[in-house]
């Protein structure tokens, strides 16, 4: 079982690192939008679902990997989590 | 009743003099893209009339009068002048979806410089690339994307000024200024560039299969080419609520998200913020858009989320929908059918064109699948492919051509004129795509002709992702390809050979695939990664992109012969 928390943290800490530079002073929270605000777009999503999928050793269906679902960290979080 | 009423009709009385007696050019006399899309329509006793409707991604919303672009596009001019600014000069824009980037390209066309918009989401290298080329002068920015340029500035010595839109307490760095359009002394009149057919107007880079970037240079007699096609193929009207979904980076979002709906007097919406179905529609329904202007990715991702989402809005204010990019699937068209009670009718053309080339007519039969029919006035067919003349057989596959001389087409490729040439062979121009004609004149796409990737509609050269790819330690040697995708049409794959020692390494794919992404684009970033040994190469030494292309796409791989035995 996956602690929800860490769960969090993780997608937290990957999103920051990979998608704000590092003088980006944009914050970024567990509901901030990431696909609406243009901090994560539909290519770059490619990356983060990879990232996932590994991390969690689960397969997230394409039809299921929309940009609504990965809008924020919170609804990743729930996506990843019906997977593990 | 639309616009175009009889596309038959049109095509046997075209003529181009009809848009100049519309928008009142007379031969020899002046006149300026950014003038006839604000100060003429306010002479035309539309000031108070909504040009633009915008919404952020939080949404906060701002509305500009005709009489509103016209001073602020003034106040642009105005301000690039007292920068030093001349006409000629290459202007870049590069920001998000703001009013300024609408308004201050027009701005930038009254002043008579260039204006040379780039993609947002590009990053250092693709920026670099670019504004070397060109040799840009000024740049406009905001603080989200000034740091991209810092980062690059000093490879940059011809980049004079950077324009920071939205600097107020922020601290400036070398060579940046300070401009706020909504605080800047409002300029009530201002004298337009007099700017022939021939006058450079727009630099748009383009991709192709070998070399860096083309910027194709555009004209302000493309203003003829545009005002025609917004009306007759978009069929926008004067009631209209306009909504084109593309980014002004790149050609569509300037042609038709710029030059389009405010030559011809229409009020459009745009939507500053990241895809998503839900608010899309939500959009659409707020601003009871009537004509959308989109793209077969964006269309195949609201497949995705179904009809019974599209039900939840109410939409019955769209009257009219048209699609451009990549080649609109049969499935899409009567999917939209079934989700909006029309169809989308896809248009075709590229940077260099300038405007809708092939395009399905409000009116006309639409097959499902077919890009259509030539544009009135324009001259297209399909070539053999080795010997370069037109085919006449119904059915057999060509290359896309055009007879050379419609307004908007490219004068030639910035500092590249060879290139251009190359483009023009036995008297028409090469599309660089290959397509078919049926029995009834409908033209109907097959693919690119060459190992340019068409992902989202997006063209992305395959040199550019592998000079880049090599600068990652672990890469030895690497081939861009596209794979087929149901959502994109392509995506990005690269085949990479790695260098001792990295074998194995764990997520060294993912790590590839972000170092692309930060360097180029998320575009340009491969969405899979393969490594492979070393990759087959002709005895030349060169790499065969196309054996690797093949494989993914399951087509032939060709001849061979030509192989090294090693590779």
């Amino acid at each position: 079982m996956v602690d929800d928390n860490a769960l969090r943290e993780t997608v937290l800490e990957y999103v920051k690192n990979e998608y704000l530079d590092d003088d980006d002073d944009r914050g970024v929270g567990p509901d901030s939008p990431l696909i609406s605000s243009g901090i994560v777009d539909s290519f770059s999503m490619v990356s983060l679902k990879t990232f996932l999928e590994r991390k969690y050793k689960i397969s997230i269906p394409d039809a299921k990997a929309t940009p609504e679902a990965f809008d924020t960290v919170n609804k990743i979080v729930k996506l990843v989590k019906e997977f593990v | 009743m639309s616009n175009i009423v009889s596309y038959e009709e049109r095509i046997k009385s075209f003529s181009w003099d009809a848009a100049k007696a519309e928008l009142g050019l007379k031969d020899g006399q002046p006149f300026n893209i950014g003038a006839l899309c604000s100060d003429r329509i306010c002479a035309l006793g539309l000031g108070a009339k909504t040009a633009l409707i915008w919404e952020g991604s939080e949404g906060k919303e701002r509305r500009f009068s005709y009489d509103e672009i016209r001073v602020l596009s003034n106040t642009f001019a105005a301000g690039l002048r007292g920068m030093g600014i001349v006409p000629g000069d290459r202007v870049c824009l590069f920001m998000d979806k703001i009013p300024e980037l609408y308004i201050g390209a027009i701005g930038i066309l009254k002043l008579g410089a260039i204006a040379q918009p780039l993609f947002s989401a590009f990053m250092q290298d693709s920026l670099i690339t670019r504004l070397a080329d060109a040799e840009t002068r000024a740049i406009f920015t905001t603080t989200r994307h000034v740091r991209k340029v810092r980062k690059i500035l000093k490879d940059l010595p011809k980049l004079e000024k950077v324009i920071v839109l939205d600097a107020e307490g922020f601290q400036l760095g070398e060579r940046e200024v300070a401009f706020s359009m909504d605080s800047a002394p409002r300029v009530e009149s201002f004298e337009p560039f007099p700017a022939g057919p021939e006058t450079p107007s727009l630099l748009h880079y383009t991709s192709g299969t070998t070399g860096k970037p083309k910027g194709a240079q555009h004209v302000h007699g493309s203003i003829l080419s545009q005002y025609l096609t917004t009306k007759w193929v978009l069929d926008v009207q004067p009631d209209d609520i306009y909504w084109c979904t593309a980014d002004p980076g790149w050609v569509t979002g300037t042609s038709y998200g710029i030059i389009g709906p405010w030559v011809t007097g229409s009020t459009q919406a745009v939507l500053d913020a990241g895809f998503s179905s839900s608010r899309w529609y939500e959009f659409i329904q707020k601003h009871r858009v009537t004509m959308w202007y989109s793209a077969p990715t964006a269309i195949r991702m609201l497949m995705k989320e179904g009809t019974e989402l599209v039900r939840k809005f109410d939409l019955s204010c769209l009257r009219h929908l048209c699609s451009v990019g990549e080649p609109l699937n049969a499935e899409a068209v009567l999917w939209s059918k079934e989700a909006f009670g029309k169809p989308f009718y896809d248009t075709f053309w590229q940077t260099e064109t300038g405007a809708i080339m092939i395009a399905n007519y409000p009116g006309m039969e639409v097959k499902p699948g077919s890009m259509g029919k030539p544009f009135p006035g324009i001259t297209a067919t399909v070539l053999d492919l080795k010997e370069r003349q037109p085919l006449s057989k119904p059915g057999t596959v060509g290359l896309i051509a055009f007879k050379p001389g419609w307004p908007s087409m490219f004068r030639t490729y910035w500092r590249n004129e060879a290139t251009y040439k190359s483009k023009i062979v036995n008297g028409w121009y090469i599309s660089g795509d290959r397509a078919s004609i049926d029995e009834d004149g409908y033209f109907w796409f097959v693919g690119r002709d060459d190992d340019v990737i068409n992902t989202a509609g997006h063209l992305v050269g395959p040199f550019e992702i592998e000079s880049a790819l090599l600068q990652h330690p672990a890469v030895a040697e690497s081939a861009a390809v596209g794979k087929p995708d149901p959502v994109n049409m392509e995506v990005v794959k690269a085949f990479v050979a790695l260098k001792p020692g990295f074998e194995g390494k764990e997520n060294l794919d993912l790590e590839i695939m972000n170092f692309i992404r930060k360097k180029l684009s998320p575009l340009a970033m491969p969405q899979e990664i393969e490594f492979v040994k070393s990759l087959p190469k002709t005895r030349s030494g060169k790499i065969m992109r196309r054996m690797l292309r093949a494989k993914e796409w399951g087509e032939p791989i060709g001849d061979t012969s030509t192989l090294d035995d090693e590779g």
